[in-house]
């Protein structure tokens, strides 16, 4: 299956930009069963002046605000083949070692919540307990958008009982670690069956498991992902696949505003 | 422990001079003591001019750090020098080797050298440098190995500095001092310069610029400021080298580079020296609250467009508990047997080691994995009933945050007190340069000198003092 997608973000600021740098993880990737035909990211407002490939093998731009602008634009667009692979992504490919997602991070780190939510998980392989705990994040965290803060941790998210598809991610993902697994967070498309607008990327998890390497958990639809997911960046969790990351001198931010289409082709 | 014989590096064990120090003593025996007092104040009040001129903006401070200087020189001979020098670069050359491992294939953990929890569980490791080749395959571009002595022929390796070693400014201002002191003491005795440094510093950091530059690189030197304890010197350094000395706030990221503030409006630097540590040095990839870093440096060093020295990440081959692995590190990268010894050393992780360490603690040295600057340690013949009991309910509580040695029996070099010449126990920091053009080690080093009788902690911050070093050409 092939996708089209166009994701335009526009940032208005109140008075002129005196520096700014925006750090994009938003490239596909071209890896397992995905491959991406075209892409292309453009900036108006600003220019992309480096590119390299980080450790959890994520296309990273680096953009500069334009000294002076009011208005940032980044508009990505291209087309992705997709195989439906059941949610099976594949053996782990490097650089980073696989004992690297074990290691917990300050959003994915295991209390009591997580450690209670483990508990409660059974089944007689790893490939069962997997399904099992994604069920079980479901349920103890509803998706209600607008209700969670972006910097929660997944404990934050498991007491207050609600949030959104990264709290999903990250609760899934320190409860992964917590059972042993090396587990990972991933940023990316879904296309939706109602519509191709959209307001916002989705995101993920994914735990590796033996015999079949790397499986993706999308808790917030409690299925593993088929070929209407575009993988774009993985990394330990939110912070590290972070779509954007920024820093700004000067040029408060006015509005946001965020066009996604995922359509098939 | 006051009735154990220490290898004294000047009158051996036996009382008699030995050779290096022969023409020294001749001099010194010619001399009047009233006239080496003066002499001995004289050097104290030009450090403290200098170390004030160096301290404009923070005077007050400098006068805190002024570190006692004792103007015996500490004298190495030529053929000692060249062992010793020999078993340096090998261990340098191992340590770039392993760092370069360490964040490509980690062959040395697949092979069962190195447990794999000496990387997993190490603060120290930086996934951001996983897959990231460092300009000229270079990690660690300055590295001061401590060594002590123990015996005629004996050295060990104390600790391998691989972040950001510092004192090489001691070690220039000594030897200047004492030209400016007893210029006669110098065409008496060959020794070897040390005031080329500067000049090999800023030779080897352009060296390790990116590659395909087409222009002379420019190097600049990165402070996190004045309050630094270490702010005199970097200035000095840059100085020296006739770079220009910045902070955070004088850099950005424009155009893929990394570019410096100047009346011109910005230009680019190639290969920073950098004096601030890798959790400040990028606030959109690391610490996110540092203002002593520039943000987006990450991003032009995985690009390739700068050279960062050292490289970030590089704190992982000094940490204490990877320093127990390193005669195995050296055998695997250098197929040789390491010219420089260990001190042996009890990984308090392991069961056993732990039991020996808890018997056995009045005997012995414990130091945190992580800890530096002789804070945090038990020196164990030394310490107090409570102390002991002290660090052993921490050994008890978090074992693998420490290591523990046997106490050494340090050498000791004579220093010039009231009552004429007294032995003090030292240690050496030479100071290595890496490029790929090669491995360049200043003849001598720092001498820390312990002046308290009998201690054996040389740490400035503990009470220590310098000494210039004379390697001589034999």
């Amino acid at each position: 299956m092939n996708l089209t997608i166009r994701h335009i973000t526009r940032y208005r600021f109140e008075e002129p930009v005196n520096f700014g740098l925006q750090q994009l993880r938003k490239t596909p990737k071209s890896r397992h069963s995905q491959n991406v035909l075209r892409w292309d990211t453009s900036v108006a407002g600003g220019q992309q002046s480096l590119s390299y490939t980080d450790h959890h093998q994520n296309t990273v731009d680096l953009i500069e605000i334009d000294r002076g602008a009011q208005e940032l634009v980044i508009t990505c667009e291209g087309e992705v083949h997709l195989d439906d692979n059941h949610g099976v992504v594949g053996r782990h490919l490097g650089p980073a070692p696989l004992w690297l997602y074990r290691r917990v991070t300050p959003q994915t780190k295991a209390g009591q919540g997580v450690r209670a939510l483990v508990r409660g998980v059974s089944g007689d392989t790893e490939l069962d307990r997997a399904h099992a705990l994604m069920a079980a994040v479901a349920e103890a965290v509803a998706y209600e958008v607008g209700t969670s803060e972006s910097d929660w941790t997944a404990e934050e998210a498991l007491s207050a009982g609600r949030g959104v598809c990264q709290d999903h991610s990250h609760v899934f993902i320190a409860c992964a670690r917590e059972m042993g697994l090396p587990a990972r967070y991933v940023s990316g498309y879904l296309m939706l069956d109602h519509t191709t607008e959209q307001d916002a990327m989705h995101a993920w998890a994914e735990a590796h498991l033996p015999g079949l390497g790397w499986v993706g958990f999308d808790c917030s639809n409690c299925i593993s992902p088929d070929q209407r997911y575009v993988r774009v960046a993985t990394g330990m969790d939110y912070h590290d696949a972070a779509p954007v990351r920024g820093t700004r001198q000067g040029g408060a931010l006015e509005a946001l505003d965020v066009e996604i289409e995922v359509a098939q082709q | 422990m006051n009735d154990q014989v220490y290898f004294d590096e000047m009158l051996g064990t036996e009382g008699t001079v030995r050779r290096p120090y022969q023409p020294f003593n001749t001099w010194f025996e010619g001399e009047d003591p009233k006239h080496l007092r003066a002499k001995q104040r004289e050097a104290e009040d030009l450090f403290r001019l200098t170390g004030i001129t160096f301290n404009v903006y923070g005077r007050a401070e400098a006068e805190e750090r002024l570190i006692p200087f004792d103007i015996i020189p500490r004298i190495i001979s030529g053929r000692e020098w060249q062992k010793l020098s020999r078993g340096i670069e090998q261990r340098v050359r191992a340590i770039n080797a392993f760092l370069y491992d360490i964040y490509h294939g980690q062959e040395i953990v697949k092979a069962g050298r190195l447990p794999e929890q000496m990387i997993t569980r190490n603060d120290a490791f930086l996934p951001e440098m996983i897959g990231t080749r460092p300009p000229g395959g270079v990690y660690t571009h300055i590295v001061g190995i401590d060594l002590v002595r123990t015996g005629p022929e004996e050295f060990y390796v104390l600790e391998d500095n691989a972040r950001t070693p510092s004192g090489v400014s001691y070690m220039l201002e000594n030897r200047e001092t004492m030209l400016q002191m007893f210029p006669e003491l110098f065409s008496r005795n060959r020794v070897q310069p040390v005031s080329t440094y500067p000049g090999d510093l800023y030779n080897s950091l352009a060296a390790c610029a990116p590659e395909g530059l087409g222009r002379k690189p420019t190097v600049g030197l990165l402070t996190p400021g004045i309050f630094n304890s270490a702010y005199f010197e970097h200035s000095f350094l840059a100085d020296e080298m006739g770079v220009e000395l910045v902070e955070g706030h004088d850099l950005r990221v424009e155009d893929g580079r990394l570019c410096m503030r100047t009346t011109l409006g910005y230009k680019p630097i190639d290969v920073l020296y950098r004096r601030v540590d890798d959790d400040f040095l990028d606030p959109l990839t690391f610490n996110p609250d540092s203002t002593l870093g520039v943000p987006g440096i990450m991003d032009v060093y995985r690009a390739g467009n700068l050279t960062i020295a050292n490289a970030p990440g590089t704190g992982i081959a000094d940490d204490k508990a990877i320093y127990s692995y390193m005669p195995e590190i050296v055998e695997f990268y250098t197929g040789e047997r390491p010219l420089l010894e260990n001190v042996p050393t009890w990984r308090c992780s392991d069961k056993e080691s732990l039991a020996y360490v808890l018997d056995n603690l009045k005997e012995l040295v414990v130091k945190e994995v992580h800890g530096s600057g002789g804070y945090g340690m038990l020196i164990g013949p030394t310490a107090t009933k409570k102390e002991l009991a002290e660090f052993r309910k921490k050994l008890e509580a978090r074992p693998g945050n420490y290591i523990a040695q046997p106490t050494l029996s340090l050498s000791t070099v004579p220093i010039f007190t009231k009552s004429g010449l007294a032995p003090r126990h030292v240690d050496l920091r030479p100071f290595v340069l890496v490029s790929p053009k090669g491995i360049n080690i200043t003849p001598g080093g720092l001498t820390r000198v312990a002046l308290k009788k009998g201690s054996l902690v040389v740490n400035s911050s503990q009470g220590g003092g310098t000494k210039d070093t004379w390697v001589l050409e034999d």
